[in-house]
């Protein structure tokens, strides 16, 4: 098929640009799970639905490098990560790691490989046993490994990685339970263990949004720094792009399945190509409160990812979706000024003036469209803080 | 409550595990050192009976009925035998069947509960049809078939209260490993490639013991109360001494026409005992473990207002 | 800035007390005022365990048994406070309301949306059953929601929709303070910003007053007209948001600003070392000392004092008449040495 072929060249293209072999490259990726049938639908016969919850995703990934998946919840993401670590059976493309096609490897044969894939979870509270001293959580996984025969070894390996995950001097912290750690301290203990494996892809699940605004950077930075030392790869999936524009390399902006956006982290901040990531980028706020930015407030949220619209994934929230959005499904292709920038949008190859050009007049028609169908136009208070953008009626 | 406590900054104080809760429920209910004291004391009775007993439980030593007297505080039976001597001496074989019942029961529901709601699927549906046969069959007529089937033993006796035991705490255990299985930390226990047996037995099994500590507590007084009844029934070898056969004999000799309550009523009231104290125990040990049980949420009292009295000097 | 004319809702000198299990007590919240005129917008920012929640949960008397206030909360001039829960009750949902913390997973899920929202409007005497229907219609469609919709059961919803329906709630006995516990965690940006929207709406066509209790500074930045940063149970700084962003006089608030990244700019993030004290015992000096990087000798023993820091008021000035319209207060000693120079 053609439109695979377009996605595969994207990958190749910049994994090729990127000069040495990827450390993670993921082509084409799709993860389906199956929809609970009702009784209802059984003696029907109905077919048996699926939820496309990954459709088709590329991106590829060198040590030392952070790259990080952005989306509202329901777009992929976290199954994304489930299916490289093989938690989750992927339908179909592959996952390579460090050279080695993973996909369809046999559990058994998994395990060995498990090594260098390292997961972080979102919440500390929860990805640690209670029951376990920091000591033992850390062990845990050179013993499921058999690394570090002896335990002298073991535990010398244990203070490395404690150290390492920034919680120093590790005696300070060995015999303690979860309950007397603080947030960041147990999201620290959660990296050690990942890290006692010295691994060479480190996936972290929304590694700060559980923990209190004072200590998030400094997680942020541990990460920052291991990547940095060169010895792994980070893949951090995250909802803020404020965090994902400071920290990564590069942002793959995912929406029901799809990434529709992938580049360089400051390209993608500062000239949006795709008219979601746009919108995204308009919601965040300002922390200085003289700068009121033009919020770009999408109506409704994330469809089901069972019944994918036709087309564009993204046109029936589009602001500035054409006729045409509803016919191709738009794969990504280099837009912007960046070599390495690229967009799934039809729209988004117009050069920069052109585009704002089609997003204001369609603007304007669809607030006329909306008052038509006798939905309340967006008022524009003046000294309204957020809502100064123009709202858009998605279509119904 | 504990999430408001957390929120107003008191997150760095200890919160007990869950065997400290066991020791914190016992030392915080009195019902719950009742109750283990009076296990211990059987228990204690039993282990010592022979030092103890003042008289041959196979030997007369009295009269036939005769009544408490100072040689014989719980006076004699219908064989001149010393009722107080066949009470601290029927505890043991009592007791071995209470504990040996529950002990196989509790491996056999802890073993299906754990592989049921770990493994789940066919596994799952195969050994839930089973337990739910188990649950809904009556309890003593199925135990007087079987018993009667195999014939009265002391084995058969233990074999047919596990049967029947282990089905409940089967159901218990399976659906708290259900949930503790989504936890995150099971999760990523298997994502680091820990094998089945691991995660079962380093991350599930304690936390599920203490569930199966408060079940094997309860157990004992049903297993107790089961070998009870089927004594009574006549389906245990009556050669033995138990609670059970005691009171069966004194009835089969119509102690009560003869007006003989002491055959009865004392062997009557140390079976309550230890079945109030297995219930006490394993009530509290269940409280402790569910906290919502404890927060009392339609509690008619309220916030207090306190007067402020000393402003310091930081008050506007 | 603020609403002008009288304020709808005066906080003053609000004191919460936990006692713990184990003996001893927890002064989790501890002298908090603050001021708020109709249609203001007011936030309450700190980090986990400040003490913001249990703050408004104490001016709405929802406190457990084990909780003692002291203080006043005044509603157009009364304190509701005064008779304890028996003079609280009668304001609660008529006059202040809240919206809880993950409210949009409070709703009965086997009852029909509008149903819900009638109820308490039924049960405060909104008249008949008929007018409490009609009347959650219009609150739905108040909040962004179709009135027809509110035949749906809440799994019907999404979760944005749900926090609406929670919104429309809260409001169903006109109430003229609004009190939203972190009303979008949990929350996508896009449904965040819908919220947020929605919040600053209904501030200003309803001229209902807002506090808006979270930990997102950014968010309060282009929601809240004034905010008051809390630390360890007190306010440290509260002013206009323009003033807490734009001559912070409180480090904590400065830190807390460098701990957040931002789009917008290249400064560097930085966490803040350490954890606040436990509260369960006096802490003698600044309790964010400890953690602060500015920190001077007598900050380790002299409590400072909450004080008016905008500039030209000496060092002397004390907060009583503060809470003004402009007012900037901060409780920093190196504020002393800033207007002293």
């Amino acid at each position: 098929m053609t439109s695979d072929r377009v996605v595969h060249d994207a990958a190749a293209s910049s994994a090729a640009m990127t000069g040495d072999q990827a450390l993670l490259d993921v082509r084409d990726l799709q993860t389906r799970y199956p929809v609970r049938r009702s009784i209802s639908d059984r003696l029907a016969r109905r077919p048996r639905q699926w939820v496309r919850a990954v459709d088709g995703v590329s991106f590829s990934l060198r040590r030392g490098e952070m790259v990080a998946l952005v989306g509202e919840s329901g777009c992929g993401k976290t199954s994304t990560a489930q299916t490289i670590l093989r938690m989750t059976e992927a339908a179909g493309g592959s996952i390579t790691v460090d050279g080695q096609d993973i996909t369809s490897v046999s559990q058994r044969k998994l395990r060995p490989l498990r090594r260098g894939i390292q997961m972080v979870y979102q919440d500390p509270y929860e990805s640690l046993d209670p029951r376990f001293r920091v000591r033992q959580t850390v062990a845990e996984p050179l013993l499921v490994h058999g690394i570090g025969g002896s335990s002298s070894e073991r535990a010398a390996l244990v203070t490395e990685a404690l150290e390492r995950a920034g919680l120093s001097p590790a005696s300070l912290y060995l015999d303690r339970y979860p309950h007397e750690l603080s947030g960041g301290q147990r999201q620290r203990v959660a990296i050690a263990a990942a890290l006692a494996l010295d691994p060479m892809l480190l996936l972290a699940d929304e590694p700060v949004s559980m923990l209190d605004v004072s200590v998030r950077a400094g997680v942020l930075a541990l990460l920052d720094g291991l990547r940095r030392d060169g010895r792994l790869g980070v893949l951090m999936i995250t909802h803020d792009l404020s965090t994902a524009a400071r920290f990564a390399d590069r942002i793959a902006v995912m929406y029901l399945g799809r990434i529709v956006e992938y580049g360089p982290a400051r390209e993608v901040v500062a000239d949006p190509r795709h008219p979601y990531t746009k919108a995204l980028l308009s919601v965040v706020p300002n922390r200085d409160p003289r700068v009121r930015g033009t919020a770009q407030i999408l109506s409704g949220e994330t469809p089901n990812p069972v019944a994918i619209p036709s087309g564009c994934r993204f046109r029936p929230r589009c602001p500035i979706a054409e006729d045409r959005c509803a016919q191709t499904d738009p794969q990504l292709a280099l837009s912007g000024n960046h070599p390495q920038h690229q967009a799934a949008c039809l729209l988004a190859s117009l050069a920069g003036g052109g585009a704002a050009a089609v997003w204001s007049a369609n603007q304007a028609s669809r607030g006329a469209a909306a008052r038509r169908r006798g939905i309340p136009a967006p008022r524009h208070a003046p000294r309204r803080p957020r809502a100064r953008g123009t709202r858009s009626a998605s279509g119904a | 409550m504990s999430a408001i406590a957390t929120e107003a900054g008191l997150a760095g104080t200890v919160a007990p595990g869950r065997a400290g809760l066991i020791r914190q429920a016992i030392a915080e209910r009195k019902a719950a050192a009742l109750g283990l004291g009076l296990i211990v004391f059987f228990v204690v009775l039993a282990v010592a009976a022979p030092l103890i007993a003042p008289y041959s439980t196979t030997a007369r030593s009295c009269a036939v009925f005769a009544p408490p007297s100072g040689a014989h505080w719980l006076g004699c039976d219908d064989g001149g035998i010393d009722v107080l001597s066949e009470i601290i001496s029927g505890g043991r074989i009592s007791l071995v069947i209470g504990f040996a019942a529950t002990l196989i029961a509790m491996l056999i529901g802890g073993g299906v509960g754990i592989a049921s709601g770990y493994f789940g699927r066919w596994l799952d549906i195969t050994l839930m049809r089973i337990t739910d046969y188990l649950l809904v069959i009556p309890d003593l007529a199925f135990a007087m078939v079987i018993a009667d089937v195999w014939g009265p033993s002391l084995s058969h006796v233990i074999g047919v209260i596990a049967i029947l035991e282990w089905a409940t705490t089967a159901r218990i255990i399976r659906a708290q490993v259900m949930s503790v299985k989504e936890r995150v930390y099971i999760k990523r226990a298997r994502s680091i490639g820990a094998s089945h047996a691991r995660i079962i037995g380093r991350h599930i099994l304690p936390q599920v013991g203490p569930l199966l500590m408060a079940n094997t507590v309860l157990t004992v007084a049903v297993a107790i109360y089961l070998e009870t009844a089927l004594a009574f029934l006549g389906l245990e070898d009556p050669t033995t001494t138990t609670w059970g056969t005691i009171l069966e004999h004194a009835f089969d000799r119509s102690a009560v026409s003869a007006g003989a309550w002491w055959a009865i009523v004392p062997d009557g009231i140390v079976i309550t005992l230890l079945i109030m104290g297995c219930f006490l125990l394993g009530q509290a040990i269940e409280d402790a473990l569910n906290p919502r049980l404890r927060v009392a949420h339609l509690s008619s009292r309220r916030w207090a207002l306190r007067p402020l009295a000393g402003r310091g000097p930081d008050a506007i | 800035m603020s609403g002008a004319g009288a304020a709808v809702l005066e906080v003053r000198d609000l004191n919460v007390w936990f006692t713990l299990p184990g003996g001893g007590e927890l002064h989790a919240v501890q002298g908090v005022s603050f001021d708020l005129g109709a249609g203001e917008r007011f936030g309450l920012v700190g980090e986990s365990g400040c003490g913001k929640t249990t703050s408004i949960l104490a001016m709405m008397g929802l406190l457990p048994p084990t909780a003692s206030v002291a203080g006043e909360v005044r509603l157009a001039g009364q304190d509701i406070l005064a008779g304890g829960e028996d003079s609280v009750r009668p304001h609660r949902w008529t006059d202040m309301a809240m919206v809880f913390q993950g409210a949009m997973n409070a709703l009965n899920p086997v009852r029909p949306v509008a149903a819900q929202i009638a109820e308490p409007i039924l049960l405060h005497g909104g008249g008949s059953a008929a007018a409490a229907r009609q009347r959650a219609g219009e609150l739905l469609e108040l909040v962004g929601i179709p009135a027809a919709s509110g035949a749906r059961y809440p799994h019907e919803f999404s979760g944005g929709m749900r926090q609406r329906a929670a919104i429309a709630m809260a409001l169903a006995c006109e109430p003229k303070v609004l009190l939203a516990d972190e009303p979008t965690t949990a929350l996508d940006v896009m449904v965040q910003a819908q919220i947020m929207d929605l919040l600053v709406r209904l501030c200003d066509e309803l001229g209902l007053a807002l506090v808006l209790v979270t930990h997102d500074l950014p968010v309060v930045a282009q929601v809240c007209q004034r905010a008051a940063v809390m630390y360890a149970g007190e306010i440290v700084e509260t002013g206009s948001t323009d003033a807490l962003y734009h001559q912070t006089r409180h480090p904590y608030t400065r830190m807390l600003f460098a701990a957040t990244p931002d789009l917008y700019s290249d400064s560097e993030v930085r966490s803040i070392p350490g954890a606040p004290p436990r509260l369960d015992r006096p802490v003698p000096g600044c309790p964010f000392q400890p953690r602060c990087d500015s920190a001077l000798d007598r900050c380790a023993d002299e409590r400072p004092l909450l004080r008016d820091v905008r500039a030209g008021s000496g060092p002397e000035a004390p907060a009583e008449t503060g809470f003004a319209d402009a007012a900037h207060l901060a409780a920093c000693h190196l504020n002393d040495a800033v207007v002293t120079q």
